[in-house]
């Protein structure tokens, strides 16, 4: 549907909540891991000293400030579905380094940077240009140009391995364990050299999404209508992909060239599955990727394993919770979703059955009813009359018996059954407004659209379980007041209070 | 032999044949559009190697192998996983399961160091980049072995791969188990990775993936074709790279091969017979050229016959047609080379009996074009091409006899047309 969706309200918790308390949590536990480890293995009398946690805590920092930086960019790579394009440029960056290495001798500073942003630019431009000018679909084309300056990179970096220091495996993998030991000379801040830069990095990657955050949000989601309110897609794209290219850079060495992948891609890949909104995406992203740096960093201190690997695989182990429990979009929200679905709608056939038994039990015994009109309008309450009702109604043997059960259970409790199975006055209530559903649809199908008539029945059995009394008002307004259905049947009234309508009214679009 | 060392007749063979089973594989994911999940794949074998020694405890090949098929092929199915059952879409999710699988490999792998000092990493650290001076007989036989088994699935397969390669949907509707296929199709591809990530790298397997598929494809538009062909460029890509690298020691082997193939491409990209660049400004330059032959004679016919005159001059075809003098100039003089023309005087011309012939049919086809246009408009986005298509050939000759009569009705039937 093009309509705008209405906003959903809040279910209780903002947003900000999740997240605060997620990253809380994260900092906490992540605080009483590294306490708990710097104790192993010393005597009970030894405490902790407060100076043994500066390198850990300086190496966690030096991750946190690298992997946020990938982090949020990435929302951006994913959202405009180019996360493999993230990945290419990472590694194509390399020949970038050895040049700008080649001309200033120096592995820190600008000309790296600018050698980066240059051939991040050139992978996408190589791509399209292969992928037009060849007619090779794009992936295929995306391929060999990455490989191609991939190993482009490694052959200008061995040959000048001789001469310089650099080492090829350092760039692959990364360095964290010893950046936090890179301290400046003694006296003044005791801050790592890499903190700053990383810092600096960091800092210009906040700057650059909020200052084209409109223009990067807009050619994010509709690019097409970015174009068409006059913003350069083309300017707005490379202006991402240089960032993409320095930061890469930037993480070389902390993480290395291919962990930056998994650092632009996952975080930004589990911050989707948890919320619609671009805002809360980067927060999330930015967050989980914090949550990496630090767990990755314990685990691997526990295990004696490669940090740069242990942050990856913790954001692997983060996106894998997000698949199965985001409140929204998890596979076992998703599925109770469905089986709570699967009860009501259960539920509602039950009540609709006994509705029509009722229907059909006292279209057969007119008078009695007619008996009981009268008993009503003298206004004696007394219970109706003992109706020929199966004790528990049929359903279809493809309802599993836990769903029947659990609706029975809920109708019970509803109040809409009587403990022999028929139907209360409030279950008859809600069954009216059920069968006033399907039977409106299917005038409404009968009369707006061409269709046979054994094929409605099927359709408003489908739609009866969505349509709310506003809903059914504009189908009655729609139908001028037409009192019964193309089978015949008697479209029930609408009931007078809707309070015991069996479609929620927050039940929205499905 | 040929007084090469036994050692390089090894890895010469070796890449080779890795290379051509690569590229014939490589070819099927190239035309899926799974070129990038190679890459996932050669990445996401490396924690099944660690695995696997984390075990046995030693350097077993055929565990190691096995290890790594396995996780590959896990890491897919995760993909695959991850784009039915969630909104992650099928870029990330290649990207994540690259990214983590291969966090979890080097974190595995510091561990497997950690436990018995340097010498135990060994078949570990040579899996970025490769070692191919290393290979020795038992690899190549591995690689033969491999390619033998693939091509021989291909060969069996070859309906099958066939129509999923080109029309999936087709496929499926012929009752064919597509995913099925399409998972075969990747265990080749993973049984590919899987022998060549020694020899060449994890990063640069997917280039020896690629490069052969996508180059073969600008010679020829035949699957069978196509698959010998990628294979032919694999074979050579392996063997000159190889030899490359041999003669420059200083530099990495695997690297050298991937240039080698980026150059084959290139040279396929330009002068590829079937979709090559050059291919392709020749083949749209004859276009025009047969295009502005037609429009000219028509023009001269049309000229003469307004001005009932049998010589015409270069300033009334000027006028009719507003072209470049340039233009004007080359395809006058290629219209009187080739016989449909002849000057007289001084910037006059008048067409030759054989080109009064071919103008005559030009114009009974333009107007007949236009005449069964503006009578079935909607048939426009039907006839794709044109300019390049006969009338005869495309309606039906009761039309054409109608739009005929319509034409001698309105006066603008060209005189002695048939």
């Amino acid at each position: 549907m093009i309509a705008a969706a209405p906003r959903r309200k809040p279910s209780g918790l903002s947003p900000g909540w999740g997240l605060s308390a997620y990253l809380l949590a994260s900092i906490v536990l992540g605080l009483l891991l590294l306490r708990w480890q710097l104790g192993q293995g010393r005597a009970e009398a030894e405490s902790v000293e407060p100076r043994q946690f500066v390198t850990p805590l300086w190496t966690i920092a030096i991750g946190i400030l690298c992997n946020v930086s990938c982090a949020v960019l990435g929302c951006y790579l994913v959202l405009r579905r180019m996360s493999l394009l993230g990945d290419a440029i990472s590694h194509a960056v390399l020949p970038g380094i050895a040049i700008g290495f080649l001309l200033t001798g120096s592995l820190n500073g600008w000309p790296i940077l600018l050698g980066a942003m240059v051939l991040g630019v050139l992978t996408s431009v190589l791509t399209q240009a292969i992928a037009g000018a060849g007619r090779v679909a794009e992936d295929s084309s995306m391929g060999i140009v990455f490989t191609s300056l991939f190993a482009l990179g490694v052959i200008l970096i061995t040959s000048l391995a001789a001469r310089a220091h650099i080492d090829p495996e350092c760039i692959l993998y990364g360095q964290i364990e010893y950046s936090a030991i890179d301290l400046p000379p003694p006296g003044g801040w005791q801050v790592p050299r890499l903190a700053w830069r990383l810092g600096a990095m960091l800092a210009a990657t906040l700057l650059f999404v909020v200052v084209l955050w409109k223009e990067l949000k807009i050619v994010a989601f509709d690019p097409a209508l970015a174009a068409a309110m006059g913003f350069s897609v083309p300017v707005v794209h490379y202006c991402l992909m240089s960032m993409v290219a320095c930061v890469s850079v930037s993480a070389f060495e902390p993480v290395g060239s291919i962990l930056v992948v998994a650092m632009l891609i996952v975080p930004a890949a589990t911050a989707s599955l948890l919320t619609d909104r671009l805002g809360w995406m980067l927060a999330w992203s930015a967050t989980i990727a914090a949550a990496s740096a630090i767990f990755g960093y314990i685990a691997a201190a526990w295990l004696a394993s490669s940090v740069a690997g242990m942050m990856a695989v913790a954001a692997g182990v983060q996106l894998a919770g997000a698949v199965c429990l985001a409140p929204r979009h998890g596979l076992v929200s998703r599925w109770l979703r469905n089986f709570a679905l699967a009860v009501r709608i259960t539920g509602e056939d039950i009540i609709g059955r006994l509705f029509r038994e009722e229907e059909a039990a006292g279209a057969r015994s007119q008078e009695s009813r007619v008996r009981e009109q009268e008993m009503r309008n003298k206004g004696q309450e007394t219970e109706p009359p003992p109706l020929p009702l199966s004790p528990s109604p049929s359903l279809p043997s493809s309802v599993p018996p836990l769903v029947a059960w659990l609706a029975t259970w809920q109708l019970r409790r509803r109040g809409w059954l009587t403990p022999f199975g028929g139907l209360t006055d409030a279950g008859r209530d809600a069954a009216r407004s059920l069968i006033r559903a399907h039977r409106l649809w299917e005038s409404y199908l009968d009369t707006y659209f061409d269709l046979p008539r054994d094929h409605l029945h099927d359709a408003a059995e489908r739609m009866e379980h969505f349509l709310d009394p506003e809903l059914q008002a504009d189908l009655d307004a729609e139908l001028a007041g037409r009192a019964v259905d193309p089978h015949g049947k008697q479209i029930p009234p609408a009931t007078s209070a809707g309070a015991s309508s069996p479609v929620p009214t927050d039940s929205g679009k499905h | 032999m040929l007084g090469l060392k036994y050692n390089t007749l090894i890895v010469l063979a070796g890449v080779s044949l890795l290379g051509a089973s690569a590229g014939m594989i490589g070819s099927f994911a190239v035309l899926r559009r799974r070129a990038l999940t190679g890459d996932a794949l050669s990445h996401a074998a490396l924690p099944g190697i660690c695995v696997a020694y984390l075990i046995l405890r030693e350097r077993n090949l055929p565990a190691m192998l096995l290890g790594a098929l396995a996780s590959g092929v896990v890491g897919i199915m995760v993909i695959s996983a991850l784009c039915r059952w969630t909104r992650i879409r099928e870029d990330a999710a290649i990207g994540s399961v690259l990214g983590v699988f291969f966090g979890l490999g080097i974190a595995l792998s510091r561990i497997i160091q950690g436990l018995e000092g340097g010498g135990a990493k060994a078949g570990l650290d040579s899996y970025i980049f490769g070692k191919t001076a290393g290979m020795t007989r038992g690899d190549v036989e591995l690689i033969l072995i491999a390619a033998l088994a693939g091509l021989a699935v291909v060969v069996l397969g070859y309906k099958q791969f066939l129509s999923i390669s080109f029309d999936a949907d087709f496929a499926r509707s012929l009752g064919w188990p597509v995913y099925r296929l399409d998972l075969l199709l990747m265990s080749l591809v993973a049984v590919a990775v899987v022998v060549g990530v020694p020899a060449v790298g994890v990063v640069l397997i997917s280039a020896l993936l690629i490069m052969p598929g996508a180059a073969a494809r600008f010679w020829t538009d035949r699957l069978a074709t196509l698959l010998i062909v990628a294979g032919l460029f694999g074979f050579a890509i392996g063997l000159v790279g190889t030899a490359l690298s041999a003669t420059f020691l200083v530099l990495p082997a695997g690297p050298i091969i991937v240039l080698t193939g980026t150059a084959l491409f290139l040279v396929s990209l330009l002068f590829g017979t079937r979709r090559g660049l050059v291919a392709r400004v020749i083949e749209q330059r004859r276009f025009e050229g047969t295009l502005g032959l037609r429009r000219l004679l028509r023009a001269a016919w049309e000229t003469r016959t307004s001005a009932g005159n049998a010589r015409f001059s270069r300033d009334d075809l000027q006028a009719r047609l507003a072209w470049p003098t340039r233009k004007l100039a080359v395809l006058l003089n290629r219209a009187t080379i080739g016989g449909h023309l002849r000057p007289v005087g001084a910037g006059h011309y008048a067409l030759t009996s054989a080109g009064e012939v071919e103008a005559l049919a030009v114009v009974r086809g333009h107007r007949l074009w236009e005449a069964f246009l503006t009578a079935y408009p909607e048939q426009a986005s039907g006839a794709a091409n044109l300019a390049s298509l006969s009338i005869d050939e495309y309606v039906s000759p009761a039309i054409a006899q109608e739009l005929t009569a319509e034409l001698k009705l309105a006066g603008r039937w060209p005189e002695g047309a048939t």
